[in-house]
């Protein structure tokens, strides 16, 4: 089998990734989604808040996906579903299963990958005490209750703040349970200020700051658990220890990008984002795979999925059109690199040469800033310096570079807060 | 309760706005702090008549193990969430269904209608 183009993933990346191609003209394009209906992790976010930026509109998560499965279907584009990618090679050959036509072989020109990302594992959190049932991921919690109508518990402890648990904090309420407290170790919470107000305070819903789960009591079932406070070391400060009964525990504890398929591939992989390392046309270390959404780095709104989708779906149409002509780059390969305060920059590489016009960064901090200055740099001169009244590590940034400040930089590019 | 502080839901950015009262302003209210007009509707409804959209689930005939999403059209008073929740827990919806399928109309008097925010055929 043969396409010009495979998605692998059919979440809000995937979907927008191949509207975008084909809107630039590539008409072989397959999407590969390994669960039973298009839209990825937004069939489980039943809540509203998605397109406030792109429609305007405060859409549900479902209604969002369904504004992109309309176009893909519209375009026909040739999607699979229950079809598991198991492996891509170098030369972008993927390997593919699924129960209809077993184990098969595709030959793409340019690969999408989409794959979105997946939860921390419980086991990576180290709570020491018995592992009785009724702990589960946020995103479990989330998909049993909003999918499969099954209701996780009565009496609930949530932690960590990112934006899924505040979320399952007002859905668990919602449904009758009561939610104890949300502990999260940091000073700060993880996840938006909207979702603190309509999830927590809404519902009078304790937020414990610098506090953590320090056992789990149960044998069967959860039985409660021991919460303390901790220095900013996040070490337990003796005597804060207090026990809280509850039937269930949600961990909310970060999501990662799932690439078990791009280290298949040999794609270099960015240790600070757990995503590829891209240029400024998303396009991996191999080329011809590119990476979009949550699978890139862990988004906190779709609206910027989608839009990073639309620019990888144009970049591998052009990729696509110029291989039968060989690519010609020009390139002057610039490294950025993520300075004092700053957890990561997207991308990682830039072709200086083949900006469009502009160069949009992307990047987190990783403390709360207040009244601070970001100073992009290289080589020792600032190339440009924008103010910012607050930034939090649970909010992307980005700043925008006129190709014309860049055309003299041929070194590193530093990002800075001062 | 001369000033509270309330952060502003409309928009990502979370301004946070300063509500005053202020007898001589149209809305009894004095608000700072927004970066936008949205913010100063939301801070003097927030104080009148708080509102949110409600979005749960409901059972479907005949099927045990899937739920259809919904939701309601427009917000609905907070104090009333829960009234409607109770609502929704007796409700069992017939396939197939469209998104956007008027569910309930006026529901629970809140002069918001339910409505389906998924298509399950
Ligand atoms: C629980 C939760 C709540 C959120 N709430 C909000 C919110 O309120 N507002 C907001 O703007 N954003 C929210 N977000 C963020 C936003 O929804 C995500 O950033 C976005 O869905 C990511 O899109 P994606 O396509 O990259 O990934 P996904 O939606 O995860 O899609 C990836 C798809 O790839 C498929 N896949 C993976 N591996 C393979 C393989 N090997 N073969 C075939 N298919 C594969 C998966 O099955 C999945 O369907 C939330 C995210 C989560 C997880
Ligand atoms: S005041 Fe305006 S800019 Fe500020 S959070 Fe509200 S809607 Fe957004």
């Amino acid at each position: 089998m043969n396409y010009d183009l495979v998605v692998i993933g059919g979440g809000p990346a995937g979907l927008a990734a191949a509207i975008s191609a084909r809107r630039k003209g590539i008409k072989d394009i397959l999407i590969i989604e390994r669960d039973r209906e298009l839209g990825g992790i937004l069939n489980q976010c039943i809540h509203n808040g998605f397109g406030l930026h792109l429609f305007k509109k405060e859409l549900t998560g479902p209604e969002y996906a369904k504004c992109f499965i309309d176009e893909v279907r519209e375009l026909n584009i040739d999607y699979k579903l229950n079809t598991f990618v198991l492996d891509i090679d170098d030369k972008k050959e993927l390997s593919v299963i699924n129960s209809r036509d077993g184990f098969f072989k595709i030959q793409a020109k340019a690969i999408i990958l989409a794959m979105g990302c997946r939860e921390r594992p419980r086991g990576a959190i180290n709570i020491p005490g018995s592992r009785p049932s009724g702990i589960f991921t946020a995103g479990t919690a989330q998909r049993l209750i909003n999918m499969e109508g099954y209701m996780v518990g009565k009496k609930a402890v949530i932690l960590g703040s990112g934006d899924i648990g505040l979320i399952m904090a007002r859905r668990l309420t919602l449904e009758g349970a009561k939610v104890e407290a949300v502990a999260e170790i940091m000073p700060y919470p993880n996840g938006l200020n909207r979702n603190i107000v309509q999830c927590l305070e809404d519902f009078n819903i304790p937020l414990l700051l610098e506090h953590t789960v320090i056992e789990i009591k149960g044998k069967d079932r959860l039985e409660g658990v021991i919460l303390a406070k901790v220095d900013e070391n996040r070490s337990v400060i003796r005597g804060t220890e207090k026990y809280i009964e509850c039937d269930t525990l949600i961990l909310s504890v970060g999501l990662i990008p799932e690439n078990e398929l791009s280290k298949s591939a040999g794609i270099e992989i960015d240790p600070l984002t757990f995503g590829p390392i891209v240029d400024e046309s998303l396009e991996t270390s191999i080329k011809g795979i590119f990476a979009c959404g949550n699978v890139l780095h862990v988004h906190d709104l779709v609206d910027n999925v989608t839009l990073e989708a639309y620019k990888a779906g144009e970049k591998a149409a052009e990729y696509i059109k110029k291989t039968s002509k060989e690519r010609v780059l020009k390139t002057k390969k610039v490294k950025l690199y993520p300075g004092n305060g700053i957890r990561y920059v997207l991308p990682q590489y830039v072709n200086i040469d083949d900006l469009d016009n502009n160069l949009k960064l992307f990047f987190r901090v990783n403390d709360i800033y207040r009244d601070i200055e970001i100073l992009i740099e290289s080589n020792g001169s600032l190339i440009k310096k924008i103010k910012k009244n607050q930034v939090f590590p649970s909010q992307m940034e980005s700043i925008t570079l006129d190709k014309k400040l860049l055309t003299e930089i041929d070194q590193e590019i530093l990002i800075n807060v001062k | 309760m001369d000033k509270i502080e309330k952060t502003c839901i409309i928009c990502p950015i979370g301004c946070n706005l300063i509500i005053e009262k202020d007898p001589e302003s149209k809305d009894g209210y004095r608000v700072s702090g927004n970066k936008c007009n949205r913010g100063l509707q939301y801070a003097i409804e927030e104080m009148i008549n708080p509102t949110r959209i409600l979005t749960s689930t409901v059972k479907i005939r005949g099927v045990s193990n899937k739920m259809l999403p919904v939701r309601t059209d427009r917000a609905i008073p907070k104090g009333k969430l829960f009234q409607v929740m109770d609502v929704l827990k007796e409700l069992e919806v017939e396939l197939p269904i469209k998104a956007g399928d008027l569910i309930i109309e006026n529901i629970s008097n809140t002069n918001a209608n339910l409505i389906a925010s998924k298509s399950i055929v």
